[in-house]
């Protein structure tokens, strides 16, 4: 299978041009394949948040590559990455991040408004199949602050895929879902991993989840190690 | 969604809506300050207008004279005293005064040129006499000067012949009425018998009483200048311009031109202070409008740094970012700026019923002049856009990690 995105040496340093450089990432090798599901394990201020932000292309590496389809992000600009980001990758945040002065079907049509410059027809009857595939076409026109936390998650990862990403990071997308909501929302993001073979790669503290998940990769202050399970 | 809105548009309305009392105040803002603009720049021009009608209705705007007659003298140059009496000015004609007419009449800017001839006189009628001012003049071409048939009382403007034409405190102290006979005498005893065509009354009581118009023919014979005129009266059409033109002329002719800026020296200051302080209020207003749409955007990017940082990361490029934040600028320019132009002209329409003039009429006119209103809604526009930048630079220089976090 081929890689949808690979990082080659990447080191992160924070700090930089201060007395105080502290070096968060100390050269990650990874590789995420089509089609994958995966998590990212690791204890607080290993790292995790950094090495999402870098694959998500919200963050630029001190050093190292990355390649996006085996296209190189070094020296491409803001416009370029952000067109890039936008495209290829879809996130899902902790606290689902909903923008609260639309409804949740605007929401989910956000990110093809974005990249079509205006909502068209097609974006909204796609949004609203994906409404429905997670299980809120009634809640199409309710505002996030009319929805649950489990559903504004829902409408969170309707979100992240409306533009069919070939990738989507979800920074512990169920760290604030009681247990039940939890699991609807794993259940979700494997369905998609499954259906829409979108590759996912989830960050979370909880190990039951992550040895459901077929790779595991865990980080410990900066550095890729073995996790069991590895497949 | 029936209307297909752009991106920018659609976040901007949003957000407008979503803060609609500080939508509402900040156009509150904009609406009164766009309406004291209109307002003020509309009743000071229209001031300025009736007053300078006022003044310079009855007046040339550039009047050209014979220079003054100086004493020359031949004193060697290491004399140390000298008692040089100034002459006095007797009666003159403008030098080659057709040629002069004909070269004002070329110059860019002039309206009208009205040769004249003036001098001292007397008017009498049986034991009453009066000193006037005799003014010779052409009666088409001096109409062109001075709108005599508006100031008209009685009779018309017809001074062929020994017709003359009166003010109207003069037919008063000598009991005059149109077609009454009247005798004009000049100092060296010249004098002929005149029937009174036409009365007026220009608004001025002295003028009233002094003006006695005759043809310049029969004036330059009372006054024995013959062939010679002693001014040219020119109109022109940008007032403000009426000083330089004068300048051109003088140094062209070398006669004395002098323009009625010179001659209301405290009419056209007042004009100015009043233009002045108009600019003043005008730029305060101005930068209060824009530092508060200025204000408004910025809290506006505070409250929304983490939806920015959200449509970041979903692909929005900080130009889209940035082009919310302008529309709102812009948008409060435009909207405030249409609200204003009514509010200002519902303020002038209350003004112009609650002002009279003292003969009664409206003091000012409750319309508005097109161009000011497009100039004060393009100005509100500017500012807004402008008043925009910084916030939308900040808010599209955010960055999406740290904006999420918050």
């Amino acid at each position: 299978m081929t890689s949808i995105i690979e990082l080659h040496q990447i080191r992160k340093s924070y700090g930089m041009g201060t007395p105080v450089v502290t070096e968060v990432l100390h050269g990650i090798d990874l590789s995420i394949r089509e089609g994958e599901f995966a998590a990212l394990t690791g204890p607080s201020g290993s790292g995790k948040s950094t090495l999402l932000n870098l694959i998500g292309l919200l963050e630029k590496p001190t050093s190292g590559q990355i390649l996006v389809g085996g296209q190189d992000t070094e020296g491409l600009d803001d416009a370029a990455v952000t067109a890039l980001r936008g495209r290829a990758i879809g996130f899902i945040f902790q606290f689902h991040h909903l923008l609260p002065g639309f409804t949740a079907l605007e929401n989910v049509m956000m990110p093809s408004i974005i990249d079509a410059g205006w909502p068209t027809t097609a974006a909204k009857e796609a949004a609203l199949r994906l409404l429905e595939q997670v299980g809120l076409k009634d809640a199409a026109d309710k505002r996030p602050s009319q929805l649950s936390g489990g559903m504004q998650q829902r409408v969170a990862v309707a979100r992240a895929l409306s533009l069919s990403p070939r990738l989507i990071l979800a920074d512990e997308p169920t760290g604030n879902l009681d247990t039940h909501s939890a699991n609807d929302i794993f259940e979700l993001l494997q369905s998609v991993n499954q259906q829409q073979q979108s590759a996912c790669l989830i960050v979370t503290h909880d190990p039951a989840l992550a040895s459901r998940c077929a790779r595991q990769i865990q980080i410990v202050d900066g550095q890729l190690v073995p996790a069991p399970g590895l497949s | 969604m029936a209307v297909r809105l752009p991106f920018a548009w659609m976040v901007c309305l949003r957000y407008l809506r979503e803060g609609r009392m500080q939508t509402l105040l900040i156009l509150a803002g904009v609406t009164g300050g766009v309406a004291v603009i209109i307002f003020l720049t509309t009743l000071i021009s229209q001031l300025q207008v009736s007053i300078i009608d006022k003044t310079l209705g009855s007046q040339a705007h550039i009047v050209i004279r014979a220079p003054q007659a100086v004493n020359r003298t031949s004193l060697p140059p290491d004399s140390t005293a000298a008692i040089i009496q100034p002459r006095a000015q007797r009666l003159r004609g403008v030098d080659q005064w057709a040629s002069v007419a004909q070269l004002a009449a070329q110059t860019p800017g002039v309206l009208a040129v009205s040769p004249m001839v003036s001098g001292a006189g007397f008017a009498a009628r049986a034991d009453a006499s009066q000193s006037v001012a005799l003014m010779g003049v052409d009666a088409t071409a001096f109409q062109r000067i001075v709108r005599m048939p508006k100031y008209l009382q009685n009779g018309q403007f017809d001074v062929s012949g020994t017709n003359t034409v009166i003010g109207i405190e003069l037919a008063k102290d000598l009991g005059l009425a149109v077609g009454d006979k009247l005798r004009l005498v000049t100092m060296d005893g010249r004098d002929d018998l005149f029937s009174v065509a036409g009365i007026f009354d220009i608004g001025n009581r002295d003028l009233n009483r002094r003006w006695v118009f005759t043809s310049i023919k029969v004036a330059q014979s009372l006054l024995n200048l013959p062939g010679g005129i002693t001014q040219i009266d020119l109109r022109v059409a940008d007032l403000f311009a009426a000083d330089a033109t004068a300048r051109q002329l003088q140094a062209q002719t070398g006669l004395t031109v002098d323009s009625w800026m010179q001659t209301n020296a405290q009419l056209l200051s007042a004009l100015n202070s009043q233009s002045m302080s108009n600019n003043l209020i005008r730029f305060f207003v101005t930068v209060i409008v824009a530092v508060g749409i200025a204000s408004v955007l910025v809290v506006s990017v505070v409250q929304k740094q983490k939806e920015i940082g959200i449509l970041r990361a979903m692909g929005a490029s900080p130009w889209r970012i940035m082009s919310v934040f302008l529309l709102q600028g812009g948008l409060y320019g435009l909207v405030g700026s249409a609200l204003g132009s009514g509010l200002a002209l519902a303020l002038l329409n209350f003004f112009a019923k609650i002002t009279r003039n003292a003969d009664g009429s409206a003091l000012v006119n409750g319309e508005l002049e097109l161009s000011v209103v497009v100039s004060a809604c393009a100005l509100a526009l500017g500012v807004g856009l402008l008043a925009a930048v910084l916030p939308a630079r900040r808010a599209a220089r955010l960055d999406p990690v740290q904006a999420i976090r918050v």
